[in-house]
């Protein structure tokens, strides 16, 4: 097992402090060790269990719900907004 | 008036004995008088819930009758309520104001409930003590100098000092069990599928699931009638048809099967006192008809490493829709987006920056198959243990948690131990479940509270209610009040 924080971190968009790097390596290492005992297990034969109850999709007629939020715009909520758009820094 | 359970105060509505305006106000002034002892509040909304305890006075002048009608009920600060901020104890939703009503909040508005206001909890409810909160930590009512449990730690807090009469918490590996159990209060897990999470905050979807803590099963049954049931916009709440649990309340015990796990009583890391009052509590229902069976859970072992791959798994897929575009908290000075991201999710804590880490880690490319397909397969095992047991039983009855309520930082350095002491519940939520714990005793030295697990078969919450009410008609533990 080879855990590289770096490679990590950059995948889920954490940015850490040196320390921070160190300190949840460590941890993370050691839950992994813990997590490593599922190996003992022989599991060749087992279904994966994804939801335990079992349930197919779910479908609805394509029609507009009365429960849809369509009095609310939701870019309102956005920490920056203009005109109607989302504003980030630039992207290239 | 604020020591009253919901029971006892819709009779007294009713009567018109009390209004439900006064049964707020001496609420909040139990708040007043306690809050700053226990802080197990985030926001109180004060205004509101004496305007909505207005209405409901009108209503009953009316001549309304509704379950929940003028009793004042507190919210985990992760389920939305419109046009008041949800933070999920984080930095990243500090100022977020849900735009819509969580289905659960539609549904106690439409019983009559009072919203007192929403409760301090683990960000993202990732921990079992509440010291991961952004605003603040929690006491235990029972020893101010001790934890809450967590991560639904302010609301079994505030039920357990009478600063609200029931509260909704979320559990998605012991987050209402643990909390309930700490504080000596009534936590409810329902089956998954059986209550909407729509407007739940997301951490773990496949194990979340919205439940109760309350001061009796009997209030339990009272809200589960009034939360349960499908959701046209909750695809996984399930299409099962909602019994009336006040019924349960009803029922006799005699004739029916409790099931004893051999394996959460060996190894020895269950604290003495606890073993004892969970013994007692099992020989207490024996005396009330019910036989015990030994039964068998083999893959106990197993279930925390299985927990922390799946729940971490899912919690950083979920937790990838905070990166300051859409909605909560943005870094300012970013030059690029990808330093937007960034900085913007430097605002989680400790906690789930590590959770974010593992469950990245078991997702990535090459470890997939070795821990997210396997915890899957495990899960299986899990899932059949509970069949094979189901097959003897009724109802199992275990510990909740190995411990009780621990001190403020005592277990703060080591997140493993802390995560090991999860295991006594996240098999419920693994194998989807419904769980409760009720008070079965005080652990001797400085009198704090022991929680009874009583597990039950999917959807069958009316089995856990039967046998928790009936504990609860011929014990006294769960009356006890304390040192506040």
């Amino acid at each position: 097992m080879s855990f590289d924080i770096e490679h990590i971190a950059a995948l889920a968009r954490l940015k850490l402090a040196p320390d921070e790097k160190t300190r949840l390596a460590e941890q993370v290492g050691t839950i992994l060790a813990h997590i490593d005992k599922l190996n003992k297990l022989d599991t060749d034969d087992v279904e994966p269990t994804a939801h335990v109850l079992g349930l197919s999709n779910v479908f609805r007629d394509d029609e507009a719900s009365e429960q849809s939020l369509a009095d609310h715009n939701p870019i309102s909520d956005s920490p920056a907004h203009d005109k109607g758009h989302y504003e980030v820094p630039k992207i290239i | 008036m604020h020591r009253s359970t919901i029971t006892q105060a819709r009779e007294l509505l009713r009567q018109k004995k009390i209004s439900a305006a006064q049964l707020t106000e001496a609420v909040f002034a139990r708040i007043d008088q306690v809050e700053d002892k226990v802080q197990a509040f985030v926001h109180l909304t004060r205004e509101q819930a004496l305007r909505q305890a207005r209405d409901a006075d009108a209503r009953i002048a009316a001549g309304e009758d509704a379950p929940l009608l003028g009793i004042p009920i507190a919210l985990k600060d992760l389920i939305c309520t419109a046009g008041s901020r949800t933070t999920c104890a984080s930095k990243i939703l500090d100022q977020f104001v849900s735009p819509y009503d969580a289905t659960v909040v539609e549904k106690l508005r439409r019983a009559g409930a009072v919203i007192v206001g929403k409760t301090n909890m683990d960000e993202f409810a990732m921990g079992s003590s509440n010291e991961n909160s952004y605003h603040h930590p929690t006491m235990n009512p029972w020893s101010l100098s001790r934890v809450p449990g967590g991560s639904s730690g302010g609301s079994s807090a505030a039920v357990a000092a009478h600063e609200c009469m029931a509260a909704l918490g979320s559990d998605t590996g012991g987050s209402i069990r643990q909390p309930a159990s700490f504080c000596g209060v009534t936590g409810l897990k329902p089956t998954y599928g059986r209550v909407s999470r729509f407007g739940l905050v997301a951490f773990a979807s496949s194990l979340d699931q919205i439940g109760t803590l309350t001061k009796t099963v009997a209030d339990a049954a009272v809200l589960m009638n009034v939360i349960g049931g499908k959701d046209p916009r909750d695809s996984t709440a399930a299409d099962v048809a909602l019994p009336d649990f006040t019924q349960a309340l009803r029922k006799d015990v005699g004739g029916m099967k409790l099931g004893v796990p051999k394996e959460y009583f060996i190894g020895g890391g269950i604290h003495p006192e606890v073993e004892r009052a969970v013994q007692e509590g099992i020989r207490t229902l024996e005396s009330l008809g019910m036989q015990t069976v030994e039964v068998s859970l083999p893959h106990l072992d197993y279930a925390v490493a299985t927990y922390y791959v799946i729940a971490c798994a899912e919690a950083s897929t979920n937790l990838s829709r905070y990166d300051g575009v859409k909605y909560g908290y943005r870094a300012d000075k970013s030059d690029t987006l990808a330093h937007m991201y960034e900085n913007t999710r430097e605002g989680f804590g400790d906690e789930v920056k590590r959770r974010i880490i593992l469950g990245t880690f078991v997702l990535s490319s090459g470890y997939y198959d070795a821990y997210y397909l396997k915890g899957q397969k495990v899960r299986t095992l899990i899932k059949q243990d509970f069949e094979n047991a189901f097959g003897r039983c009724d109802v199992i009855a275990a510990p909740v948690a190995p411990y009780p309520a621990f001190k403020l930082g005592e277990k703060l350095d080591d997140p493993l131990q802390m995560y090991l002491a999860d295991v006594y519940t996240i098999s419920a939520n693994l194998a989807g479940i419904p769980a409760m714990s009720i008070p079965c005793g005080f652990a001797a030295a400085e009198n704090l509270p022991v929680g009874l697990q009583l597990m039950g078969k999917h959807f069958d919450e009316a089995g856990l209610i039967t046998v928790g009410h009936k504990f609860q008609q011929a014990t006294d533990f769960h009356s006890q009040q304390p040192p506040l």
